[in-house]
């Protein structure tokens, strides 16, 4: 891949802590413009990664590139990134356009284009008029716009994001990612989020690596991360799976023959069939709404089979049904929408339950 | 509180600690050479009498420099360990911090003694000079104890966050640090002074023939009739450490707050 398409590009970036290994071979590239997302579980190595964007942290092998140029030996003060902090950092003692302006020490334009800088960058984030305020009285969301403001008034190439939603309520949380997408279109630069939160990455992204102990497990859009998971383990951090044993007893040109218990013998398409080759220990893979129960007088599955409903969640808008497919030993999860008219189960009861081998995934 | 015994023995131990310390105005102001009861009517002599005094005069300019030199001394070496310690990780810290720390436990007679043996052993002459090296290994786990709290409760992506924003380590320590630590710093200096200005033992072995303070107030009572003016100078005393001690307070609350920490200690 050129330069040109990478806006960031690690070469086998390796990070030790003494003994321990926090980044191992990250390999990869973010392109110009894109909303990219570091996902993972606490302790991935996703904020370390971003981190030796920044320039906070040294690598001990390998490369990052920021905009075709390596970074090794550029301090964090001299490189064309930007950071929104998890605790977003707001210098206390300063305004809040002291705060916002506080980048533009050293810029030699008048003080009087600066000063409309720092105003078009409030307004920006919906704090117009809010300069004169005293940082430390803001509230976390006024405190993030803030943070975000400081950091896109250097018109940065990459904008890193540090967890920057985690403190907020549900609410806020949800309305801030709305906006920052909408932020993002606006302004065209590159944005790298860290999170561990999956419905946020897949809602924010264009494009996830999903990072599992220093390393990446599967860098795609979501998707591809949600309908074509590479692995077991990408596939449960990214919303709910279920999984049942199958096995493989043959291959037909583009197609993969499998046999698992309560679906009988189908074939699976090439594409959706992830990992090596072994026929050793496959297990089949599904969404919850990609099975549904089939109610009297609902449209007919091409594939059908019956199971035991044994538990019922209700949520509003949508049922959860835990049920056990007969034949097979573990309950899966399938989730009904509860359009007008339709019944919700009760525990016990039986039900007819429909199918496709093309809405499942093959871990082999 | 229920138990009354509680409420007598709480009311019996603040009388027992301060009631010397109000004794001390009440015969300030009494027109009698003697320290007794009944009082004798009210007199403001004693503070010109002791105002009238050079070698008093002597004793505090000495005072003055010592305390004022020892604040400085003690503040700035109580700042790098502080920051080391907050910010920084390297070998024995502990120990090297405990080491600093240890003349907070140590008899005072004995550091001064053993300050004594080495410094005339080396040859350096007892002065002011041999007074501060006193006083600031004595005042120095005291700043490193305000300026420890300052530090820590100072966000460390502050930091960052600046030299992300393009400023240079030392245009962040500037800009950022030294400000929200600056009430820490007054506090450190105030509270030094105070301790450097009354400590007696320091002064007292390592002084030579130079008063200060202390030392001063201690030779005086060998003269039963200056005794009275001596509690016109206990008087101005007491008030002007209360003073520093509060402002002292004040400052380190005020960077606490600042800073968005939750107060977690302090002196008074």
């Amino acid at each position: 891949m050129s330069t040109k398409d990478a806006m960031i590009e690690f070469r086998d970036v390796h990070k030790y802590y003494g003994d321990y290994h926090a980044l191992r071979g990250i390999t990869g590239t973010i392109r110009p413009g894109e909303f990219f997302s570091l996902l993972g579980p606490s302790g991935c190595g996703k904020t370390t990664l971003l981190r030796t964007i920044a320039g906070f942290e040294g690598i001990s092998s390998g490369a990052v590139l920021v905009d075709g140029r390596d970074m090794a030996g550029v301090p964090a003060n001299k490189r064309p990134t930007n950071m929104v902090f998890q605790s977003y950092a707001i210098f206390p003692h300063l305004s809040v356009e002291q705060n916002v302006g506080f980048g533009l020490r050293k810029d030699p334009r008048p003080a009087a284009e600066k000063a409309k800088a720092v105003d078009e960058a409030l307004e920006m984030v919906g704090l117009k008029g809010y300069g004169k305020r005293a940082a430390h009285a803001l509230s976390g969301g006024q405190r993030q716009r803030v943070a975000l403001a400081r950091a896109l008034i250097l018109k940065p190439k990459v904008l890193l994001l540090d967890e920057p939603l985690s403190a907020l309520d549900k609410k806020m949380r949800e309305q801030m990612q709305m906006e920052l997408i909408k932020l993002q279109r606006q302004v065209g630069i590159t944005f790298i989020l860290v999170t561990h939160d999956q419905e946020e990455a897949l809602v924010m992204s264009d494009r996830i690596a999903v990072m599992f102990e220093g390393e990446i497990a599967q860098l795609a859009d979501p998707e591809t991360l949600y309908r074509r998971p590479n692995s077991r383990k990408v596939a449960d951090f990214i919303g709910t799976m279920n999984f049942l044993p199958a096995r493989v007893t043959g291959e037909a040109g583009d197609t993969v023959e499998v046999e698992a218990a309560g679906f009988g013998r189908f074939g699976v398409a090439a594409s959706q069939v992830m990992g090596g080759k072994t026929s050793e220990g496959a297990t089949v893979g599904f969404r919850p709404e990609t099975l549904t129960i089939l109610f009297d007088g609902s449209a007919p599955s091409d594939r059908e089979t019956m199971a035991t409903i044994e538990e019922v969640v209700y949520f509003g808008d949508m049922t959860y049904y835990d049920v056990r497919i007969d034949g097979t030993q573990t309950a899966v999860r399938i989730s009904m929408r509860n359009v007008f008219g339709r019944p919700v189960l009760d525990i016990g009861a039986r039900a007819r339950v429909g199918w496709s081998p093309g809405a499942l995934v093959l871990f082999r | 509180m229920k138990a009354p015994a509680l409420r007598v023995y709480t009311i019996a131990y603040l009388v027992f600690l301060y009631a010397p310390i109000v004794l001390l105005p009440l015969f300030a102001f009494n027109d009698s050479k003697v320290i007794a009861f009944p009082l004798q009517g009210f007199t403001t002599s004693w503070f010109q009498i002791m105002w009238a005094d050079q070698n008093l005069w002597n004793a505090i300019k000495n005072s003055a420099v010592i305390s004022t030199s020892v604040a400085v001394f003690s503040t700035l070496l109580g700042l790098f360990a502080a920051r080391a310690s907050t910010r920084f990780k390297f070998p024995a810290k502990g120990a090297a911090l405990g080491l600093i720390m240890l003349p907070l436990v140590l008899p005072e007679m004995i550091v001064a003694m053993s300050m004594l043996v080495v410094l005339l052993a080396l040859g350096v002459p007892l002065s002011i000079f041999t007074i501060i090296l006193g006083h600031v290994l004595l005042c120095t786990p005291f700043a490193v104890a305000i300026l420890t709290s300052a530090f820590q409760s100072l966000d460390q992506s502050l930091e960052e966050a600046a030299l992300d924003l393009g400023e240079t380590p030392l245009s962040t320590f500037w800009l950022i640090i030294l400000p929200l630590v600056m009430p820490g710093i007054i506090s450190s200096l105030l509270i030094c002074f105070t301790i450097s200005l009354d400590e007696f033992i320091m002064a007292y072995f390592l002084g030579g023939n130079e008063p200060v303070l202390s030392t001063y107030i201690f030779g005086q009572f060998r003269f039963p009739q200056r005794v009275p003016a001596i509690m016109a100078l206990g008087t101005i005393l007491v008030c002007l450490s209360i003073t520093l001690l509060a402002i002292a307070e004040y400052f380190r609350r005020r960077g606490i707050a600042k800073a968005g920490g939750k107060d977690t200690g302090g002196f008074l």
